[in-house]
């Protein structure tokens, strides 16, 4: 997985499937990513990612506690059209770690 | 089919689900949606069925001649003591495995009907529904 550091802000470029087997190697590299380099932002970009079940909702839930109990804060960024059904049924659009205009964009 | 409940599996069962429904020319979203509630049922199977060893998932698919899509996934593993409990949001006897709690209400929100049958100690049967939009509405 591709990650970018700038500053003190670390983007993760998630790819692929996101199911439950995939789930254990990104939530491993994001996680030891986090402890090694204590981002103050993490950025999920999700664009190269062509298939997400609700283990993907776990995985972002997950690092959102992960990165308050750092002090820092999760964005999610670049959501494929095809993933925002799941997006909204999380819940996740009331914790503000959707990227912004996504929930205003084409979505009813 | 049948297969074993490795976690590897979820994606070849969902990805089998969606090559089998392409003959009834569902649209992306309908594929989407049909992948999506199998690989929530399949993970189910896998983390909760059977406790850690390798038991059997069934899956059987066919469709109506009005395109609905009926998928069953079944195990015979420990069975679910209360179904309520289990379909609601957000409830997860795993939470420390990142798992949302969320199965359930994906399968319910993708798909038209979900029907779920346990036998605690026995197994469980989840059955899904899903009416594909008719493709040319005017032939």
């Amino acid at each position: 997985m591709k990650s970018k550091m700038n500053g003190s802000e670390l983007t993760l470029y998630v790819t692929g499937e996101i199911d439950h087997h995939n789930a254990r190697r990104i939530r491993e590299t994001a996680d030891g990513l986090i402890q090694q380099k204590h981002p103050t932002l993490l950025n999920l970009n999700f664009s190269g990612v062509s298939f997400m079940d609700s283990s993907g909702i776990g995985l972002i839930m997950g690092r959102y506690r992960t990165m308050k109990l750092y002090g820092g804060r999760l964005k999610v960024t670049e959501i494929p059209k095809g993933l925002r059904r799941m997006m909204e049924l999380s819940g996740l659009s009331g914790l503000d770690v959707l990227e912004r205009g996504f929930d205003e964009n084409e979505c009813n | 089919m049948v297969f074993d409940s490795l976690s590897s599996n979820e994606a070849f069962a969902r990805s089998a689900v969606a090559a089998f429904v392409m003959q009834l020319d569902p649209t992306i979203g309908e594929i989407g949606d049909i992948k999506t509630a199998v690989s929530e049922a399949v993970t189910n199977c896998v983390v909760h069925a059977y406790h850690g060893i390798t038991g059997k998932i069934r899956l059987n698919v066919r469709f109506t001649s009005d395109h609905i899509v009926i998928i069953r996934i079944s195990d015979k593993g420990c069975g679910i003591e209360d179904i309520h409990k289990a379909m609601e949001p957000l409830y997860t006897t795993s939470p420390e495995e990142d798992r949302a709690g969320l199965g359930f209400a994906v399968m319910q929100s993708f798909c038209d009907s979900v029907n779920v049958r346990s036998v605690p100690g026995r197994g469980t049967t989840v059955t899904l529904k899903k009416k594909l939009s008719p493709r040319y509405p005017n032939a």
